[in-house]
């Protein structure tokens, strides 16, 4: 502790220099911090999927949909707690740049199907008795300054009512809470059957049949059996779970993990670089200063020792830096991963590669000034 | 007296490139306790070097170099390194302060490595800083004192750990004849009052007139020596 004023004072020794070593390191790891929090966060969120739930589509393509005939066979499956569905609507509220998750669904079924969304039971009722009823979530509500009560118009590009509209108009009869989940999770349920009787075709096609298991051990067995009992049908089935679901979907965006790592390696590799250079420049300069250090009784190993705490404090306290404002930057991205934090694992990554950082760069310096020899320094040899 | 220094048939060579540079040739010498000796000499006579070995920053090719009981030639650079902590004060021509740090914090440097409490090397750099007249110059930086400050800075310095020897080379090189004077006036008030040991590397005759002792070297042997009673 007593050498830090010496550290600290060396770290300093040119100011600007130091700062914008310091500015690309914070930039660096808030970058990781966010890549990686992100590819964390889509792990966590493929991990926090349920196994107990399954879904069911079209084989040859989702938007082929089922017949609703389906739901009674599926019901019948051994293992199979509940079944609701979702239709895709689709929609936008006022201009086609307000799109909502919109979904006819079988409301009571659906919230069986999903027990972590909270709802309120006499919401569900409201929607039992409106034809025309809606259920949306707090977020979409507030977003809109919807209440219960209010009577919504919802456009749409794809289905046309038996009026001829493409405008449906809906009652919002309650509202649910979907914190557990990200923002692409339909969060406008409308009445399935309504769907059905309005739409001026499609007969109430069904995109996918949502499947809540007893436990989660039986979903390949529940899977196979729902895709065997439609084989050969006109209407083959395709049964998976919600993180196979959620994985292909991540997949049809990129490799997220691939993309986050070659970024994150690409920033960290120059930045290597960058500081090593630093060290360097800076331990060259100091040449004469490090031999009167060892000329007033400093050991190698000291100087050694001092050089490299240099490197570590830039290093550590830069990447902390970066982290920590990453990590004030993630409460801002809850609409898409849901509840979400930093995961600890990134910080604890981090961590450990600014320490990898600072040894890496700070170490040849450091090196150097032990190996100083005094007398050649002194002389300016 | 006894001596303090005592070098005996030193031989001290280098290589630079592919050839052997012979700089000392079988130099022997012994400095008295609370002696001030000047070493002068022509560029190249073996000064520097000479001073370098009793001050144990060098080892010699042969010869026995011994400082007060210490066997300094047969030190390891670790153990050298050690020695020199607690044994010698080191004053150069161009003060070698370190920029980034207070007058006071320079001084502290060498009591970092000892056991001192905080507060005891506080007390400790207050005196020498006192004692070179630099005590209302301590927060400052050495960018921020004249060339005559910042060598009495470096002599509080040498002095704080109260060593045993105290080494010059060159001390007065950088300066001007008034604070070379002062900077002459204030080592000699160290050799007289404190009873400093001293042994200084000089060009300049006037300098070397504050020491009690003159020794000349020419090619790496010792040529001619003076003993001065100075008041």
């Amino acid at each position: 502790m007593k050498y830090f004023g010496l550290i600290w004072a060396g770290l300093w020794r040119k100011k600007a220099r130091t700062i914008f070593t310091m500015l690309s390191i914070v930039v660096a790891f808030l970058l990781f911090g966010l890549l990686q929090g992100i590819n964390q966060g889509f792990n966590q969120a493929v991990q926090n999927l349920n196994l107990d739930r399954l879904y069911v589509s079209a084989k040859s393509d989702m938007t082929d949909g089922l017949p609703i005939a389906y739901l009674e066979r599926i019901k019948a499956v051994p293992g199979v707690r509940a079944v609701s569905y979702w239709s895709y609507f689709g929609g936008y509220y006022q201009n086609s740049n307000n799109a909502l998750p919109a979904f006819a669904t079988d409301a009571e079924q659906l919230f069986k199907v999903y027990r972590e969304i909270k709802v309120n039971p006499e919401y569900i009722e409201a929607m039992q008795r409106t034809r025309t009823g809606a259920l949306v979530s707090d977020q979409l509500a507030k977003q809109y300054g919807w209440k219960v009560g209010d009577r919504i118009p919802v456009g749409t590009s794809i289905w046309t009512n038996k009026e001829g509209s493409n405008t449906w108009y809906f009652d919002i009869v309650g509202t649910f809470d979907l914190s557990a989940f990200g923002a692409g999770f339909p969060s406008f349920y409308l009445n399935h059957a309504y769907f059905k009787e309005a739409a001026a075709f499609g007969d109430g096609v069904v995109h996918y049949y949502l499947v809540g298991l007893d436990k989660p051990t039986l979903a390949t067995q529940v899977s196979k059996q729902i895709d065997t009992m439609f084989e050969n049908s006109s209407y083959e089935t395709r049964t998976q779970t919600e993180s196979a679901l959620f994985q292909m979907q991540m997949k049809q965006i990129g490799d997220i993990n691939f993309i986050a790592n070659a970024i994150v390696g690409a920033v960290l590799f120059t930045l290597l670089f960058l500081t090593a250079n630093t060290m360097m420049q800076s331990v060259r300069e100091r040449t004469s200063e490090l031999a009167v250090l060892k000329t007033l009784g400093f050991s190698d190993t000291k100087v050694l020792a001092l050089v490299l705490v240099e490197a570590l404090l830039l290093c550590v306290f830069a990447a902390a830096m970066g982290l920590f404002l990453a990590s004030l930057v993630f409460p801002a991205l809850k609409p898409i991963f849901g509840d979400f934090k930093m995961p600890l694992v990134v910080v604890g990554f981090g961590a450990g590669m600014a320490l990898v950082l600072a040894l890496v760069s700070g170490l040849p310096p450091a090196w150097r000034a032990r190996q100083l020899n005094i007398v050649d320094a002194l002389a300016g040899r | 007296m006894a001596a303090l220094v005592t070098l005996r048939n030193v031989k001290k060579s280098y290589v630079r490139g592919k050839q052997k540079v012979e700089v000392l040739h079988g130099v022997d010498l012994e400095v008295e306790a609370g002696e001030f000796t000047a070493l002068m000499g022509p560029s190249g006579s073996g000064k520097t070097t000479m001073l370098n070995l009793m001050a144990g920053l060098d080892q010699p090719t042969s010869g026995e170099v011994i400082v007060g009981t210490d066997r300094i030639d047969k030190l390891s650079r670790s153990a050298l390194t050690d020695w020199r902590a607690r044994n010698i004060g080191f004053i150069f021509q161009f003060y070698n302060l370190l920029p980034v740090l207070t007058a006071e914090a320079n001084v502290e440097v060498p009591l970092l490595l000892t056991t001192l409490s905080r507060s005891q090397r506080r007390q400790r750099v207050q005196t020498a800083l006192q004692l070179v007249g630099l005590a209302d110059r301590a927060k400052h930086k050495p960018n921020e004192l004249s060339g005559g400050q910042q060598q009495r800075v470096a002599i509080a310095r040498a002095i704080v750990s109260d060593p045993t020897l105290l080494v010059c080379d060159e001390p007065t090189g950088d300066l001007d004849r008034e604070n070379a004077e002062e900077i002459m006036n204030l080592l000699k008030a160290l050799n007289r009052s404190q009873g400093k040991t001293i042994v200084m590397v000089t060009h300049d005759p006037r300098a070397a007139e504050y020491a009690t002792r003159e020794l000349h070297l020419d090619k790496g042997r010792l040529s001619r020596e003076e003993v001065r009673h100075v008041a």
